[in-house]
């Protein structure tokens, strides 16, 4: 194991920390509350030469995100920081990222959408690009935020995957809170992460010409290029797992794509993604003081959707209540709901599911409302019925 | 500044049997743009329209150099990540250090007067190393000639319809070119097709200097504007001959006009072979060809009045 210093710090500076460590060729970027510690911290380095990136202040997430797929077409690896309008107006380059393959790293501080505007955490900005083709990781804590942004790296740039990578973490509740985290040293992140080789040629090999984004649109094989997208997505479950588990010998944490608390015997259980797993697992300790068999499912990479191990957690649960902090309109309950109900659709008995909406745009998510849910399967474990429908959880 | 003789000896970097109409104006300004790059390795980039989706019909390209297409409005903003990608790895040693590259980016009159203005802008304000060049042939022709803010007063298009409560497109063009030089970069041209030794002389200036340089070249649609395809010289050159689109640079702050009009012809001269202006020339629209000329003498008189004051 490395050598760690334990900092007292915000899950932003630690993000931009991880980024330093990880010596981005270029970072393309545009302020927006709350990532803008980020690139604020990373334009500090920039100035103390301390990172040779080339730092490019763009006039738009849009352009951000742009610059981006141009720099890391060019070979270069490829780093940015968003949040909500910001990543909701990258939306078209996304799909673009992804699309042409590309190993880029994102941070996103998870903020609601507008409107009304709001500037507080939820996750309704990147459940709207969950379809983008992106790998998605979601850090509970600063430390996560910081372990997440170094193992994204090696995922995206990985051989069999070449997909962007966006690395998530709780507006003001993880990006401003301070918290307590351990830093590696420059030098075990830089040989963990290693020089970045491009796996084929790019814009600036100039005997071997390529043509980027090309046109594929008549009878071309664009239904082929997505399915090999789908592939891309399929084998970086085996590369997650594979990073993560080196990165626990590295740093001694240990990284799974769900992270139990409790589950072992559990009657109930709550699937919860970011910052409120530790409300949960609170509130699971306390019950279990009480004689009830609570826990807690984190899940800590949304794309790929770990179904299978998923599923394998919660069978034979009497109850199961998932957090969903996005809605989606119209549909039977918000994104990881659906998920979670696919999950289980599988299994030889079915397990009662409900949703709970919770924390949109910051609304406070107090420990009085895990226990409510908690109460609700308490309840029916015990046989009641569960609420009708999805509930929005402390909403006046 | 090379001569024709010379230029026929430099490759065309585009390549023949790509799928653009006969005809039409943008092949020749990427050729013509092209030949300025003088013997320096060249990324281009593009953004979405007629240029790109007819050169790059995947598995084919007609890119004899390093090509990338991202978007629609965004080929500015590419094009800088590449320059900037270049500059990161020398930095970082993985270039030679005395390496030279150059960067270009083409995009029609709707992704860089209009969708790609501000990318446009932001890039330039950034100064990077790099030419941004659109081939401005006045409407969204990739899209079926719908209006452009580069489509001229009068003109026809799908979105800019003719009938009785309405003439064609109301508003006066944008004038783009003038924008860019207030962004008061070291090169900032309009050019245009017919005037091949300009335009070429333009682009190697553009390609020569340490940061970003715009140029504007008028490239003219046989299909969008109603022409044969073997007049799109004629009537480029009726363009510039009419004061519609005059020739100059502006080269660190200073205007100069780079081909001289000395008898101005009126503008009916180029918008009469055309058949989106066919309607002008009715009894009824008397008034909106004069307004038209107007708008030319106008802006004819701008461009001088900077040169003047230059």
């Amino acid at each position: 194991m490395a050598e760690q210093k334990t900092l007292a710090t915000t899950g932003n500076v630690m993000v931009a920390e991880a980024m330093r460590q990880c010596a981005p060729d270029v970072m393309a970027a545009y302020p927006i509350t709350p990532q803008t510690t980020i690139v604020e911290e990373f334009a500090r380095f920039v100035a103390q030469g301390r990172v040779h990136t080339e730092y490019v202040t763009v006039e738009s997430e849009h352009s951000a995100m742009s610059a981006c797929v141009g720099a890391s077409a060019a070979g270069a690896r490829v780093m940015t920081a968003t949040s909500s309008q910001g990543l909701a107006l990258m939306w078209e380059v996304l799909h673009i990222a992804s699309g042409m393959r590309l190993p880029i790293v994102m941070a996103n501080a998870n903020r609601a959408l507008s409107a009304p505007i709001n500037i507080h955490c939820d996750h309704s900005d990147v459940m709207g690009s969950r379809d983008t083709g992106w790998v998605m990781l979601f850090a509970e804590t600063a430390q996560e935020a910081y372990d997440n942004t170094i193992m994204a790296v090696r995922i995206a740039e990985h051989p069999d995957v070449l997909l962007p990578v966006m690395s998530c973490l709780d507006g003001f509740i993880t990006t401003h809170s301070i918290d307590r985290a351990r830093m590696l040293d420059d030098e075990s992140v830089k040989a963990f992460v290693g020089e970045y080789e491009p796996a084929e040629h790019t814009l600036l090999d100039y005997e071997h010409p390529v043509t980027h984004g090309s046109f594929a649109g008549l009878g071309g094989p664009f239904f082929e290029f997505k399915k090999a997208q789908r592939e891309a997505m399929e084998r970086s479950r085996e590369v997650i797992r594979d990073v993560g588990e080196e990165f626990e010998r590295l740093s001694g944490r240990p990284f799974g794509k769900l992270e139990a608390w409790g589950m072992d015997d559990a009657d109930v259980a709550v699937v919860v993604i970011g910052s409120t797993a530790g409300n949960a697992r609170h509130v699971a300790r306390e019950l279990r003081g009480t004689g009830v068999k609570a826990g807690v499912v984190k899940v800590r990479c949304f794309r790929p959707f770990p179904y299978a191990e998923l599923a394998a957690m919660l069978k034979g649960m009497k109850a199961v209540a998932v957090l969903d902090r996005a809605e989606s309109f119209g549909a039977e309950g918000g994104p990881l709901f659906l998920e979670v109900r696919s999950a289980l659709y599988d299994l030889d008995r079915r397990v009662p599911v409900v949703d709970y909406i919770y924390g949109l745009g910051g609304a406070d998510v107090r420990l009085e409302l895990i226990r409510e849910v908690y109460d609700d399967l308490a309840g029916m474990a015990a046989g009641a019925t569960g609420p009708e429908g999805l509930v929005y959880l402390g909403a006046r | 500044m090379a001569n024709l003789k010379e230029l026929t000896h430099r490759e065309d970097l585009l390549e023949g049997g790509h799928r653009l109409c006969a005809g039409c104006g943008a092949s020749v300004a990427v050729r013509q743009v092209m030949l300025g790059v003088g013997g320096v390795p060249v990324v281009a980039g593009c953004a979405t329209g007629c240029l790109e989706v007819s050169t790059t019909i995947y598995p084919y390209s007609s890119w004899k150099t390093p090509f990338i297409h991202n978007a629609f409005e965004n080929s500015a903003a590419t094009v800088s990540g590449v320059e900037s990608a270049f500059k990161a790895l020398k930095r970082a040693g993985k270039i030679p250090a005395d390496k030279k590259m150059k960067f270009v980016a083409f995009g029609g009159d709707g992704g860089t007067y209009d969708i790609g203005l501000q990318s446009l802008s932001g890039a330039m304000e950034r100064g990077h190393d790099m030419v941004y060049v659109c081939y401005d042939n006045g409407a969204y022709m990739n899209t079926g000639i719908q209006r452009s803010s580069a489509t001229p007063m009068g003109a026809w298009a799908t979105t800019a319809e003719v009938g009785k409560a309405q003439a064609g497109k109301v508003q006066p063009r944008k004038d783009l070119t003038s924008i860019m030089a207030a962004h008061n970069i070291p090169y900032v041209a309009q050019a245009s097709v017919s005037h091949w030794k300009d335009l070429t002389a333009k682009a190697e200036k553009a390609f020569a200097v340490e940061g970003p340089a715009f140029l504007n070249v008028f490239a003219p649609c046989p299909r969008g504007w109603r022409i044969a395809y073997n007049k799109t010289i004629e009537i480029a050159k009726l363009a510039v001959q009419t004061g519609f689109w005059p020739l100059f640079e502006v080269e660190d702050g200073v205007w100069r006009q780079t081909v001289k009009v000395h008898s101005r012809k009126p503008v009916e001269e180029f918008l009469k072979p055309q058949g989106r202006f066919k309607h002008l020339f009715k009894p009824e629209n008397a008034e909106v060809l004069a307004a038209v000329q107007a708008e030319v003498d106008r802006q004819w008189d701008y461009v001088v009045g900077r040169v003047e004051r230059s």
